[in-house]
């Protein structure tokens, strides 16, 4: 095994200048994908781009299933089972956004970029940039734009996918535009929702205080807030977005709050949930106000070890192009593969910052590093470095 | 009826031209080179996506364009390095052809492209547009290819907006409907077909480009409409719709500034053509006004529309290419 590690170690200078070479087909591709607006559920233009691009570079069952997803097939030399490399489609953005990308000397910016245009870029260069180094895979390479992954997305696509697909696949590969260095291989236990406050239109505000849905929202912030972390199993709540109330002068009726419970206990998750559930209920009759809890998606913790064969090829290979890993769980497109009992790693292309605003932006020069760990990682994979004993 | 004839025969859609194997495969088998040329002055922030996208899309994809050039008047920002980083071909309006001298303005660095660049057909594409796309160099030289008889080809944007019957108007900017149409009607009628004929996008064929003067400034689209006709006839014309075109919107004075060198080049030209004999000498300053503190001044802008020779008249270009007059 040492032996072929390091002849994927010694490729791998020879595949960063490879991926420099088609450097204006990666950029043109991350420009024209970032350019099409693909809110949750929206992906279609973005998908059949993706399709025309496998569709052009001769992969074969270039297809779009009933969920939106995109594929195609590079048929390996021998067959038989698969590799499967995943991208998600979606953006945070909505369609009416400036969806306008530009490119400076060194970096490219414009909404989504880093999440997640550069890893649908990637998938869409990939087949030209393995012709280009005769890369002829043993294994069958599934290439997938999955649709419908972000926020109340809940991963459907890729669910879709998995639930219905017959092949048997060996590991998966998932990227993301940002962070290079990022190597997530478990799943944390992840609980999304909406906590929705509704004033009634009859409401007696003498009677009952006129606090409206933004001070009863804080009263939930507050009882959210007191509930007790453990320090092990590593939990956290991210309470991310609040939104609610019309105007100035104007008792909001309604208020929005989105949170994420994430631990590596499910008993964990599952407790917090059950403290919201009961603070909500509280607060709810206190103030005859309705206020309800939408659960939007739920994950299991899990996933290989830092251990495991795949892990640790990519820890090597990263190593080996000067790109420290950053070891984290992911609450993305791998759980849904851990659900599956597929092993699985999610790595970052590119460097980048002002993720997820209009601005956002990634590097140019480590695209080059990112897009050949991502070649090497798959080399190893091909060469059967990354399977468990 | 030969405006109607020619608007059904020749104006065409980029989408009809999505097979671009087929199109490269009728490029080779002509022999056809192409040049694209990108004018700019100050133009960093949208130049890199520029290069990028036709290089990837017309060059290392589908071999359609042979070269991609920057002439740049002179920049002040990082255009030429950032134009340069992603590989196009960047030269300075003023080292080319330095014994003709050196002129400020747009046609300067068209007309000097001739010169520079080597294809057989040449398309020109501003590089201010903010959703450029490859559409907008292939959707212009592909009417050349398929088409021997067509020698211009322009492009026009379609501006889709609400309308509750089938018929919408579709047209060209102000300057275009205040003041080329109008002056086109009075004495190009045929030449009205045009639907954006200020628009910075065209691919042309050498010997015509080659064979027409050059003003340097404003009025140089409306002088080549007017030279080709006079010289082609309507049937040399084509006219691609490239859907949306995202840009700066400039601002009501500087249409002032472009209306009047348009209107210089526009009158010289029907004045060379006998068209309008006895035209007096015209004034060369645009005058405009603002107020200041309750009172009325004048601002004047002296625009003088000077104009460069059919390249096919200079000597170093005819050893170049190895053309004569």
């Amino acid at each position: 095994m040492a032996v072929k590690m390091t002849k994927v170690i010694n490729e791998l200078p020879g595949l960063r200048k490879a991926a420099e070479q088609v450097r204006d087909i990666l950029l043109a591709n991350v420009v024209m994908m970032g350019e099409i607006p693909a809110p949750t559920f929206k992906e279609e233009n973005r998908i059949r781009f993706l399709h025309d691009r496998f569709s052009e570079s001769g992969l074969q069952d270039c297809s779009v299933d009933e969920v939106g997803n995109g594929f195609g097939v590079l048929p390996g030399e021998e067959g038989g089972d698969h590799v499967l490399l995943i991208a998600h489609a979606d953006t945070i953005f909505d369609e009416k956004v400036d969806h306008t990308v530009s490119i400076q000397s060194e970096w490219i910016t414009g909404p989504g970029v880093g999440d997640n245009s550069l890893g649908m870029a990637v998938l869409a260069t990939l087949p030209m940039l393995m012709k280009q180094v005769d890369f002829k895979p043993r294994s069958n390479m599934i290439l997938m734009g999955a649709s419908r992954s972000l926020g109340r997305g809940d991963l459907e696509g890729l669910r879709f996918f998995l639930e219905n697909n017959r092949l048997p696949i060996r590991c998966a590969v998932c990227m993301e535009g940002v962070q290079l260095g990022r190597l997530s291989y478990s799943s944390l236990g992840m609980l999304r929702g909406e906590i929705h406050v509704r004033v009634p239109e009859m409401y007696d505000w003498t009677r009952l205080g006129a606090a409206g849905a933004i001070v009863m929202l804080n009263d939930v912030i507050n009882r959210i807030n007191q509930i007790r972390l453990p320090k092990r199993p590593k939990t956290s709540i991210v309470l991310g977005s609040i939104r609610g109330g019309t105007s100035f002068n104007t008792i909001a009726t309604n208020s929005v709050l989105r949170f994420e419970i994430r631990s590596e206990s499910a008993d964990v998750v599952r407790s917090i949930h059950e403290q919201i559930e009961d603070a909500i209920s509280e607060i709810s009759s206190e103030t005859n106000a309705d206020v309800k809890l939408d659960i939007l998606a739920r994950r299991k913790p899990g996933g290989i070890g830092f251990r495991h064969p795949m892990v640790r090829c990519a820890r090597e290979i990263m190593r080996a192009m000067d790109v420290e890993p950053r070891i984290a769980p992911s609450t993305s497109e791998l759980s849904a593969l851990i659900d599956h009992k597929i092993p699985a790693i999610t790595l970052g292309i590119s460097t980048g910052d002002q993720l997820n605003q209009l601005n956002e932006r990634v590097r140019i020069t480590p695209m080059f590093s990112g897009v050949a760990q991502l070649m090497g990682i798959l080399k190893a994979v091909d060469g059967g470095l990354c399977d468990e004993d | 009826m030969k405006i109607d004839h020619w608007l059904k025969e020749n104006t065409f859609h980029h989408g009809s031209y999505w097979d671009f194997r087929h199109m490269v495969d009728a490029k080779e088998r002509q022999d056809l080179s192409i040049s694209l040329c990108i004018p700019t002055l100050n133009e960093e922030k949208t130049i890199g996506k520029e290069v990028v996208i036709f290089k990837s899309e017309l060059m290392s994809r589908y071999p359609l364009l042979d070269e991609i050039a920057v002439i740049d008047s002179g920049s002040t920002d990082n255009t030429r390095e950032v134009a340069s980083s992603f590989g196009a071909d960047v030269y300075l309006a003023s080292d080319i052809l330095p014994e003709a001298g050196e002129k400020r303005g747009k046609g300067e660095n068209l007309w000097k492209a001739i010169h520079q660049l080597k294809g057989d057909i040449i398309v020109y594409v501003d590089a201010d547009i903010k959703n450029i796309h490859p559409r907008f160099a292939y959707g212009l030289v592909a009417p050349l290819i398929y088409r021997q008889e067509i020698k211009y080809v322009k492009a026009f944007y379609d501006r889709p907006l609400a309308f509750s019957t089938g018929i919408r108007p579709s047209g060209g900017g102000r300057v275009t409907e205040i003041l080329v149409r109008p002056l086109f009607s009075l004495f190009f009628p045929e030449l009205t077909a045009i639907i954006q004929p200020l628009s910075g996008e065209y691919a042309v064929r050498r010997e015509v480009l080659e064979a027409i003067p050059f003003p340097i400034g404003y009025g140089v689209e409306t002088s080549h409409l007017m030279d080709v006709y006079k010289r082609w006839g309507l049937e040399a014309f084509g006219q691609t719709d490239l859907d949306q075109r995202v840009h700066r919107n400039q601002p009501t004075r500087d249409l002032g500034k472009m209306s009047f060198g348009i209107i210089q080049t526009f009158l010289s030209r029907i004045k060379s053509l006998g068209m309008v004999p006895d035209l007096p000498d015209l004034n060369s300053t645009l005058r405009q006004f603002q107020s200041r503190d309750g009172t009325f001044e004048q601002v004047e802008y002296e625009i003088v529309e000077e104009e460069r020779p059919p390249m096919i008249e200079i000597p170093a270009y005819q050893k170049k290419f190895g053309r004569h007059l």
